[in-house]
């Protein structure tokens, strides 16, 4: 049996593998030092993150295929990776101060999430289903761990549980889909399967369906959302920072890749899917967020609505909607780690407040830090000139251009009724009397806010190259 | 001609003045006179930059000038701002109006000074791109992004329901927005480009017509406000402090009227004809019901807000009347009801900052204490009113002319707008300044002060100046006009011949 070196380049999966490596050594590091090691095993990974996503950029252009056509590195891979990486090596750094306190020295905290991050980036590159489910397993598996790391909160483990049963659900569902696929194509690889499912036949569609409800799982998409509000509230910030982060980009980034060239022949199939579902996760996170009173809820419905918006891009099922999803999470990305650094910030004599009436007349208080939460709000919101504008600016487009018009105005609308909410909180920041002084801020929560903020306020500067660079990765899904 | 680009440095020198009072530190007294001189001199500076375009501007060219493109987003998005006869009016009366602003809050606001000034730096800003912008994103940014600092503006230093005003100011323009929002993509989608002035020449599909007109129309009768979705003003104009009701009415409202003339006119003509009945009916019924409700206000601010829908009924119904009389009188309406409405409620400010009641109740008589106040509140009155005379007659008269020619119904419905219009301003300066001094609260009241006078005496100056000599606004907007009606009319002709022939 002579293997076919050809088709097994080791050079595409060289980040992975530097990470891979990395993670264990530093895992050697923790189990054989100790929990005094925490502080050093995080800065560390923060920066085994930053040497991987150098590496990736590094990687030479065009698309590479490896492993018989499992693992694809393209633009669109390298894009969502390197985003994915941002993320997690800004969370990395917001937890240093969670991982400060005595009780909660984990050096496991940062070791997991860079072994989740691997599961990302092979779900990023996936090309069959095999890896698809390797990188979605590798993911989540340290997804629930993580969300259970402050052991003596109930809330916490109740997140981490709730998180644990539903996603083993959910992975249950992709499982099956993914056989019925394969049982009605006779291929796992997402080029075979393009070739197969030219006409729709029930089989294959069931599969389709199966499949996309355990991806909508994964972003959070109404009907599958029921997860995000406790599991949000439940874990502790920097933890709810990372699952509102990195996480989304992976799944969006394969959410995308598998409709986009899994199923290009049967666009009509998922199309009616994906309105459905952006549609009921706009709506839904919009009219949900209303009533919430905890900020760390009201963040889990809005992302549950950026969800939805992202998902209007994908419903084109053209160039300009992968485009348009690569903005979006691009930006959404941003706005979300400024959000929570903000509401990390928020901390009275030590302790964290969570209540949104905590932050009332934060704009006499703390003037920069109202001004930059404010900010991040409007764009979250949708107001130009800020990022979140853009945002959304290329993903409606394209469902305009894919004459997607009542998913559109009932999109446009929903961002309105959304709107309501984020004033709320700049009303409570702004026009509200104060609740009293905030901590200062501690300086690596200041810096993710600071990059955050400023990509928010003034990306309309540098909106061309992001653009291009979008627009280039989304080609090269085609 | 130009070697810097002008136009954009009249846009963001506000900007640069906003950042300026960001840096200029501390809460004490000092920092607030400086945080205020800064933001005067930054608005008066950038008025003087627009003084400029006005001297460079060549009012025979019925083509945008001070032309500057550079790249900014991708394929057909481009930054690319210009001005023509029809926008420079209206930037010129926003870089006018600002310094009175400033002046108007020197004293009346205490709290929270820096912010104050930094909002409406960055107001201004918005305010004149949104006049200058040549790419309808960029427009959008600029026409949206002034929500932000207006939403502040009333929310923060706004009277007791200031919350509910602010966020039905917010939300209500945001909805109307958004729908324009996905017109601007389908044209986008249709032209390519979504440069303004490449899109007037490019055709558009009957129905996309329509749709876009429709969508267009849900954000500018909103801004406008047009009947029946104008509640929000009157909210919006009662609570925002007087600085603010003065932009809003004198240069926010302005901005459906400039939508209307850039973008419906121009791009969809044969559905601006199609709908011009719907606006004639809208306006109509604007004139004569709002009219009705202002002669029923209490209060004095509220009073004021309801007149201006009336009188933005006026010009709606000049532009779409599509002659050259009715759309020039469309711009002269605006530029004057900038400076009337302003000013009007300029002078409910200053008796506002000395009484801290609206309620036209609570005063009465305050020609004995107050000969000054009477006199400025008079012209402004009648300027209100139309008197000829006053700039309010020009504009009124030109819309009603061009009016004429196309729908007389509504010309004749529209005329009682007049005579409701000098009901109940006549009788709110009746209640307030004729009489007898009566109320003990009123005996202590000074006449107008040195600042106050800075304030309104250019106003009075520019209201009769326009009302005996309206020449120098309708020169500068006559070749713009001209171009756009003849465009207008040359494309309805074309398919109503179409429709003959078949």
């Amino acid at each position: 049996m002579s293997f076919e070196t050809a088709g097994y380049q080791l050079a595409p999966v060289l980040p992975e593998l530097v990470l891979a490596i990395g993670a264990m050594a530093l895992l050697m590091l923790g189990a054989y030092r100790g929990q005094e090691t925490t502080k050093t095993v995080t800065t560390l990974a923060v920066l085994l993150l930053i040497v991987v996503g150098v590496l990736e950029y590094m990687l030479p252009a065009g698309k590479q295929v490896t492993f018989g056509g499992s693992f694809i590195v393209d633009d669109f891979a390298r894009f969502m990776k390197i985003l994915a990486l941002i993320g997690s090596a800004a969370t990395l750094v917001l937890s240093t101060e969670f991982l400060s306190d005595p009780s909660r020295r984990i050096f496991e905290y940062a070791i997991l999430v860079l072994l989740s991050t691997l599961g990302m980036m092979v779900l990023i590159s996936a090309g069959d289903l095999i890896s698809l489910y390797l990188g979605l397993e590798l993911m989540s598996l340290a997804l629930y761990v993580v969300a259970a790391s402050n052991r003596d909160n109930a809330k916490s483990t109740e997140a981490g549980l709730k998180y644990f049963v539903l996603g083993a659900l959910s992975s249950g569902m992709l499982l099956y889909g993914s056989s019925l696929i394969y049982g009605f194509t006779g291929t796992v690889a997402f080029t075979g399967i393009a070739a197969a499912a030219t006409v729709s036949n029930v089989g294959l569609v069931f599969g389709l369906v199966f499949l996309l409800a355990g991806l909508c799982f994964k972003v959070s998409a109404v009907p599958f959302h029921m997860w995000t509000p406790d599991v949000y509230e439940g874990a502790p910030t920097p933890v709810t920072a990372f699952f509102a982060s990195a996480p989304k980009v992976a799944a969006l980034a394969v959410f995308t890749r598998v409709t986009l060239t899994a199923f290009p022949g049967i666009v009509s199939q998922w199309q009616q899917i994906l309105v459905f579902v952006a549609i009921a996760s706009m709506v839904l996170g919009s009219f949900a967020a209303i009533g919430q009173s905890n900020i760390k809820r009201l963040m889990a419905y809005s992302s549950i609505g950026h969800m939805g918006f992202a998902l209007v891009g994908l419903a084109a099922g053209t160039v300009e909607g992968a485009q348009g999803v690569l903005m979006y999470i691009v930006i959404y990305v941003a706005m979300t780690l400024g959000s929570f650094s903000v509401i990390l910030a928020m901390k009275r004599n030590g302790q964290p407040v969570e209540q949104i009436s905590d932050f009332a007349g934060l704009s006499r208080t703390n003037p920069l830090l109202a001004f930059m939460f404010a900010m991040l709000l409007f764009s979250l919101a949708g107001i130009p000139p800020l990022a979140g504008f853009f945002a959304k600016w290329y993903v409606f487009v394209a469902a305009i251009k894919a004459n997607l018009f009542t998913l559109a105005v009932i999109g446009v609308l929903s961002s309105v009724v959304g709107a309501y909410y984020y004033l709320t909180i700049v009303k409570t920041m702004y026009f509200d009397e104060p609740a009293g002084q905030v901590d200062p801020m501690r300086v690596e929560v200041k810096t993710v806010l600071a990059v955050a903020g400023l990509f928010t306020i003034l990306f309309a500067l540098f909106a061309g190259p992001v653009v291009s660079v979008a627009s280039a990765a989304a080609k090269s899904l085609f | 001609m130009t070697t810097w680009p002008i136009l954009s440095v009249t846009t963001f020198l506000p900007l640069v003045g906003a950042l300026i009072v960001y840096l200029s530190r501390g809460d004490d007294e000092a920092a607030r006179r400086n945080s205020r001189w800064i933001a005067l001199w930054t608005t008066l500076i950038t008025f003087a930059v627009s003084v400029i375009l006005v001297m460079r501007f060549d009012a025979s060219n019925a083509d945008f000038q001070f032309v500057e493109k550079a790249n900014w987003l991708a394929t057909g998005i481009t930054y690319h701002m210009g001005v023509d006869g029809i926008s420079l009016p209206l930037v010129i009366l926003t870089t006018a109006i600002m310094p009175f602003c400033i002046i108007a809050s020197w004293k009346s606001i205490t709290n929270r000074v820096r912010e104050y000034m930094m909002a409406f730096l960055i107001l201004e800003t918005l305010m004149i791109g949104t006049f200058s912008a040549l790419d309808l994103v960029l427009f959008y940014l600029f026409f949206e992004g002034g929500l932000i600092p207006m939403f502040l503006i009333i929310g923060v230093w706004g009277g007791p329901r200031r919350v509910y005003a602010s966020f039905k100011f917010f939300l209500y323009t945001l909805l109307g927005s958004v729908l324009m929002l996905l017109a601007i993509m389908a044209l986008y989608w249709n032209g390519g480009t979504t440069d303004i002035p490449t899109l007037m020449h490019t055709a558009v599909p009957r129905s996309l017509q329509t749709w876009a007109w429709l969508a267009f129309f849900a954000s500018f009768a909103v801004k406008m406000p047009m009947w029946p979705v104008h509640t929000w003003l009157p909210d919006a104009h009662v609570e925002a402090p007087t600085a603010g009701s003065v932009v809003l009415a004198a240069i926010l409202l302005k901005m459906g009227g400039y939508g209307f003339l850039r973008f419906s006119l121009p791009m969809f003509p044969l559905a601006s004809h199609d709908f011009a009945p719907l606006i004639f009916t809208l306006s109509a019924i604007a004139i004569i019901y709002t009219s009705l409700v202002a002669l029923m206000q209490e209060d004095m601010k509220k009073l004021i807000a309801y007149s201006s829908v009336a009188h933005m009924g006026f010009v709606t119904m000049g532009i779409f009347a599509g002659t050259m009389q009715g759309v020039a009188g469309g711009v002269f309406q605006m530029i004057s009801h900038g400076i009337v409405s302003g000013a009007l409620f300029l002078c409910v400010g200053i008796v506002y900052d000395r009484m801290h009641t609206r309620d036209i109740a609570a005063y009465g008589g305050l020609v004995n204490r107050m000969p000054l106040y009477a006199l400025t509140f008079m012209v402004f009155t009648m300027a209100n009113v139309g008197l000829p005379g006053t700039s309010g007659f020009v504009g009124e008269f030109m819309t009603l002319l061009g009016t004429f020619k196309v729908s007389i119904p509504t010309a004749f419905f529209a005329t009682f707008g007049v005579i409701l219009s000098a009901c109940y301003a006549l009788w709110l300066y009746r209640k307030v300044v004729f009489g007898a001094l009566v109320k003990p609260s009123l005996a202590s009241m000074k006449d107008l002060t040195f600042r106050e006078c800075l304030t309104l005496f250019p106003l009075i100056a520019l209201t009769i100046l326009f009302g005996i000599y309206p020449k120098p606004v309708l020169d500068m907007s006559a070749a713009s006009v001209q171009q756009l009606v003849n465009n207008y009319n040359t494309a309805v002709t074309a398919v109503k011949a179409a429709a003959l022939l078949q």
